[in-house]
């Protein structure tokens, strides 16, 4: 109950007025004014943060069905009882006013009308109408590339796991993408390329250990708010601790630099690849490790920037991976390609990234990069890195990535406390379910991808397919998605736990005309009516957070689970019951060709459901309608209700079986849900901290017996080694010129979360952030007659937003370039970004384009 | 596709019921305020109750920019409310009749709505006759109060959570407020980031108090007179005194050196004695080499 203090101070005065004058006053007003406390007969139970990838627990306090309190949870290891300002406000994302409680349909005169209003349907209505459309689609050419689903890092484990067994094992489509494309892929092409397995192998605990902190692309002040505080405080306490910030605008993780670097956009690149110039000129090489542990190669170059094949510097683009105009059945190089060279051919490629050709180019002061080149090469200094989106987001997103791991390897500082390369996930569970259950259009659980055959077959095996089933054809990338529904090859797309019409890039060409394409019938599942919703036509309530059971990962490689704490409002049901009851919708001679069932016959006449979830595995486990903790508490859990046996247990232990014994073992589903998470790989009940190093990682032991004590050994790769990998430094896809001559960079606030669905409607956040600002420099504002508070028109070749002007805030770009927050609703910025991707991860680049500003 | 505007989607944002309750129209206040200038004269016994209030603004109620001294400003201000007409973001109210402000006056009250420091001041410029004073030219002088956090209880900052909206939101971005970073006793591990007023660059424009997340705003803008104390005449702060000379006043001692055992050195003035090479804590141990020459060969102390 809220009460402003003007409203306080009135009604006091009434109060002590109407006693004066012995009046009687309305009760509710007196209430108000003597609030009493909060009164005991609270459930408590713990819960994952809904926010960011740091993986704070926080304890939801239940009464009456609803949740009523929460707070930091003290036992955890990550928080230890601290909330940032999101985690402060979380049970109020749940009770916006506007909650969607019953399904929606674009109708005119009683029936579906692309063109109609939204009307409120049965579920039945809406997932008749969804089957016939997505069955429609799937006869046309193409078969099953014509439908998709577009998931999350937000998903919990089984929601991403369910997906996957529907979309790949059920509809042999491969097109499932999750949002983690725009925000993790760049990251994990890199950890694949690099050590052959995915995911950081440090831990948060490295934030104690170091001695000096790099942070590439990452403003973990405002993104990864309690991991900043526990690194402030190693800064604060250490002696010699040092922190290096790396941007291309100052934010506020510059208030704690000691060696503050903004750097050119696109620069990063040149200024690895100086470090390792450093290293070598400085006899800095950790030759025994190198020697014993790396693998020297030169990456393929002239990729591309992921644009529509048809644009020119894709057709000048010789390594791109596209068809080849001469010959369509050939392709244009791979970009992914890298051949084998030697240290001293490795030593040459670096050689001219000079001190003074990197300064020049990047505009960094000399003293500031040899600053920092000097840091990695102390042998004496233990160094970790910390980058995310800035690295993430990037044309060469692959490359940059994979550039820190050479830097890291070049000296050994990697795989032990307070050393190592560590990639900071954005979402909550990208780890845990976009990368882990391999929700991405080339993956399959537990680092498996599709284009192998012993992977699919793995992947049949476990989930009782006839041998050919999955697709072996890479599916649609986020971006692609976009084009191919743009271009009416892909007719059926379902997104669920984000808000892609807001989130992906260049929305005026791409995003928009793809979901309203005439031919085309888009599904948006979210609690609240999103930008997405709005562009879409048929809207499903969801159930959120801890409306339902779920599982996270987070950035550390800790698994954590929750109970349902409430029941959702209306008839909102999760992700989860949606993808399992949809697939009741399919028979398995309608979405199979007749030779494939031939191979299991005992599956004529099923439905998807049945052959995907009443496996005998999935449903294995009973439910007896209610889940119990251990000081007793019931929960609710409305998928086991619905389906009758523990939905989410029998998920998990299918999916835990890809990875036991294969480097990414979980414990048993229970254990989870005693615990404030486990960091992967579990093995015999232990946590790993260090991967790859012998005697904090079991595996490095199992692979390889004749390790040394305390040597590392990267075992995702068949010879034990890591790669290092030559990537130059390459040109932006698009530059400032005389037309658009400002950097536009977008990015986040620490108030709001993504694109603020949740966050925007808690009030105090609201108040707090209302509107996304345009932040830049002083004499740039000063030269277009710009003022603080004034409203400023931001184009693009793209489009254009209106934003107010802001030069003394949170963020302080350097003449030339300016940012924008992406969480306005009001105020979509991408419509002014351009969909150039990373061409080996196909991640967006929402860092760089080309802009102008004037007075609106 | 879409008919319509298409693209232009508005968020209609869940307000608060409290911000979204009826206010007076600017023309109403001035129209009430016409009527109560006509019944002065009628008001006789009044007018003595409200000179006695004049000298007492309540805390809660701030002037405007460039307000002169309360006691002059009431006799100075001639309730013509044009600095509220002229204010371009409408948080500037004129007293009504019963409030305990003098009645017509101008004033805001920050937990509603602070002031956006507009830097061509129109609400001075507006001011016939100088109660807003038209020598305040840069909107970062002034002064309409001073920001105080007067609830550390309650203030989740001060228990370590990531907060810090007060620091964001201010427009004196990293001088008005500041953030204090402070070691986490009680979890061990984290920093906490204290907001920490200056009141030689405060406003006291209220947007801290605006936007505090809390259900009672911890931070508070307060008239000088209640927010500040003042240090005895006669002390000074020797490191300010020092940083405002460039230089110690007295002059700084020659080089020290010590006797000190070998793998020792230490810095005067900075952090004393250092220990080159210092042996790893718990569970820092550096693995063990292969060769144990290295091992027995390795510099530094055991």
């Amino acid at each position: 109950m809220t009460i402003s203090r003007r409203e306080f101070i009135k009604s006091q005065a009434a109060i002590a007025a109407a006693a004066a004058a012995g009046v009687a006053l309305p009760a509710s007003l007196v209430a108000r004014a003597q609030e009493a406390p909060m009164d005991d007969g609270l459930r408590w139970d713990k819960a994952p943060c809904r926010f960011c990838g740091t993986g704070c627990s926080v304890l939801v306090g239940v009464k009456d069905g609803r949740i009523v309190a929460s707070q930091g949870d003290p036992d955890a290891p990550v928080n230890r009882g601290l909330n940032c300002i999101k985690g402060y406000f979380l049970p109020k994302i749940m009770y916006g006013q506007d909650r969607l409680t019953q399904p929606l349909l674009r109708k005119t005169d009683g029936r579906y009308d692309k063109n109609g209003e939204f009307q409120p349907v049965t579920w039945d209505e809406a997932f008749d109408i969804m089957a016939e459309k997505w069955k429609a689609a799937m006869k046309k050419e193409g078969g099953p590339s014509r439908v998709g689903m577009f998931g999350s890092g937000q998903w919990t484990v089984w929601d991403g796991y369910a997906a996957s067994k529907f979309i790949k094992g059920g509809l042999r489509s491969n097109n499932l993408d999750p949002n983690a494309r725009h925000c993790m892929a760049s990251a994990v092409v890199a950890f694949m390329r690099h050590f052959g397995i995915d995911e950081p192998m440090g831990c948060y605990d490295d934030l104690e250990h170091a001695d000096v902190f790099a942070l590439w692309g990452s403003n973990m002040t405002e993104m990864h708010p309690i991991l900043w505080s526990r690194l402030t405080d190693t800064r604060l306490t250490k002696p010699g601790c040092e922190v290096h910030v790396l941007s291309t605008f100052e934010h506020r993780c510059f208030e704690l630099a000691d060696n503050p670097i903004v750097f050119k956009p696109q620069t990063d690149l040149a200024i690895q690849n100086y470090i390792c110039n450093y290293i070598i000129q400085n006899g800095k090489v950790n030759q025994a490790f190198v020697d014993n542990h790396v693998t020297f190669k030169r990456t393929a170059e002239n990729i591309g920037y992921g644009l529509r094949p048809n644009h020119p510097l894709e057709q000048k683009a010789t390594n791109s991976g596209y068809p080849d105009p001469a010959d369509p059945t050939k392709k244009k190089g791979d970009p992914m390609g890298a051949t084998e060279i030697t240290f001293e051919e490795f030593a040459k490629l670096v050689a001219p990234y000079t001190l003074e050709y990197v300064s020049e180019l990047s505009g960094v002061p000399k003293e500031n990069l040899e600053r920092l080149a000097a840091a990695y090469a102390d042998p004496n200094k233990k160094v970790v890195s910390f980058w995310t989106m800035g690295f993430n987001q990037h044309t060469r997103g692959s490359w940059v990535n994979g550039n820190m791991y050479n830097v890291h390897l070049l000296v050994g500082k990697i795989s032990e406390p307070g050393n190592g390369p560590f990639s900071l996930t954005g979402q909550p569970s990208a780890c845990g379910t976009a990368r882990e259950v391999g929700t991405f259009a080339h993956r399959l659980p537990a680092d498996l991808v599709v284009t192998k055959p012993e992977h699919r077959a793995i992947a049949e095996t476990v989930w009782k397919l006839p041998e050919g089933t999955i697709n072996d054809k890479i599916g649609y990338h986020a971006v692609l998605m976009h084009r191919m529904l743009k271009d009416g090859k892909m007719n059926c797309y379902w997104q669920q736990c984000n808000n892609n019409m807001q989130a992906s890039p260049n929305m005026n060409e791409e995003s928009y005309p793809g979901w309203r394409n005439p031919d085309n019938f888009i599904t948006v599942s979210d609690p609240y009516p999103t930008v997405s919703a709005q562009a879409a036509d048929l809207v499903l309530p969801t159930a959120m957070w801890t409306e339902k059971e779920g599982a996270y990962g987070n950035a550390e490689r800790r698994t954590q689970f929750w109970r349902e704490q409430v029941s959702a409002p209306g008839e909102s049901k999760s992700d989860l019951w949606q993808i399992m009851e949809f697939s009741k919708r399919f028979k398995v001679e309608e979405v199979w060709p007749e030779e494939l069932i031939a191979k299991k016959p005992e599956y004529r006449g099923k439905t998807l459901y049945d052959i995907l979830f009443a496996n005998g595995v999935v449903d294995q486990f009973p439910y007896d309608g209610r889940i119990l903790d251990d000081q007793g508490n019931a929960y609710g859990n409305h998928e086991s209700a619905h389906f009758g046996y523990y939905v989410q247990k029998g998920l998990f232990e299918e999916y835990a079986g890809f990875g036991r014994g294969h480097a990414h073992d979980l414990a048993p589903f229970d254990t989870y849900h005693r615990t404030r998470g486990l960091r992967w790989p579990v093995v015999d009940g232990k946590e790993t901290l260090w991967r790859f190093r012998e005697g904090y990682d079991p595996y490095v032991k199992a692979k390889h017996p004749e390790v040394a004590k305390g040597d590392v050994y990267f075992y995702g790769n068949k010879n034990g080694r890591a790669n290092i990998i030559f990537a130059p430094y390459d040109p932006p896809a698009e530059s400032p010129d005389a037309d658009y001559p400002l950097w536009l960079c977008t990015g986040r606030v620490l108030e709001h979360w993504h694109s603020g669905s949740m966050t925007r409607r808690v009030p105090e956040l609201y108040k707090a952030v209302p509107d996304a600002q345009v932040f830049m420099n002083k004499l740039d504002a000063k030269r277009l007659g710009l003022r603080d508070g004034q409203m400023a028109r931001i184009s693009t070749r793209r489009g254009e937003i209106a934003a107010r002007v802001e030069t003394r805030g949170r963020n302080r770009p350097p003449e030339g370039l300016v940012f924008i927050p992406w969480f306005d609703a009001s105020r979509l910025v991408n419509k002014l970004t351009l969909d150039a991707t990373c061409p080996l991860s196909k991640e967006t680049d929402f860092k760089k384009a080309a802009c102008k500003v004037e007075r609106a | 596709m879409q008919g319509g505007t298409g693209l232009e989607w508005q968020f209609s944002a869940r307000m608060n019921a409290n911000e979204r309750k009826a206010r007076l129209s600017r023309r109403q206040f001035l129209g009430e305020t016409l009527k109560t200038a006509c019944g002065v004269g009628l008001f006789g016994l009044g007018l003595g109750l409200y000179a006695q209030r004049a000298s007492a603004l309540p805390a809660w109620a701030i002037r405007p920019p460039g307000a002169i001294a309360e006691e002059d400003f009431n006799g100075a201000c001639i309730r013509c409310g044009l600095c509220v007409r002229d204010c371009p973001f409408d948080m500037l109210h004129l007293a009504e009749l019963g409030q305990p402000i003098p009645t017509g006056t101008p004033y805001f009250i920050a937990r509603d709505k602070g002031c956006e420091m507009c830097e061509d001041i129109p609400c001075v410029a507006a001011c016939p006759t100088n109660a807003l004073s038209h020598d305040l030219t840069d909107i970062e002088k002034a002064r309409m109060g001073l920001a105080v956090l007067v609830d550390q209880e309650n203030c989740i900052a001060f228990r370590g959570l990531r907060c810090e909206v007060c620091y964001q939101v201010c427009p004196i971005k990293d001088q008005a407020i500041t953030l204090d970073r402070q070691h986490n006793q009680r979890s061990g591990k984290h920093a906490m980031f204290v907001p920490v007023v200056h009141s030689d660059r405060c406003t006291g424009c209220g947007k801290c108090e605006e936007a505090c997340i809390l259900e009672r705003a911890a931070i508070k803008v307060l008239p000088m007179h209640l927010a500040k104390g003042e240090l005895g005449h006669h002390y000074r702060l020797g490191w300010e005194q020092k940083q405002q000379a460039g230089g110690s006043l007295v002059s700084p001692d020659p080089e020290h050196r010590y006797n000190l055992p070998e793998g020792m050195r230490y810095e005067h003035g900075g952090r004393g004695l250092i220990q080159e090479g210092t042996a790893p804590g718990p569970g820092e141990a550096a693995p063990i080499p292969d060769n144990p020459l290295e091992t027995l060969n390795r510099k530094g102390p055991l």
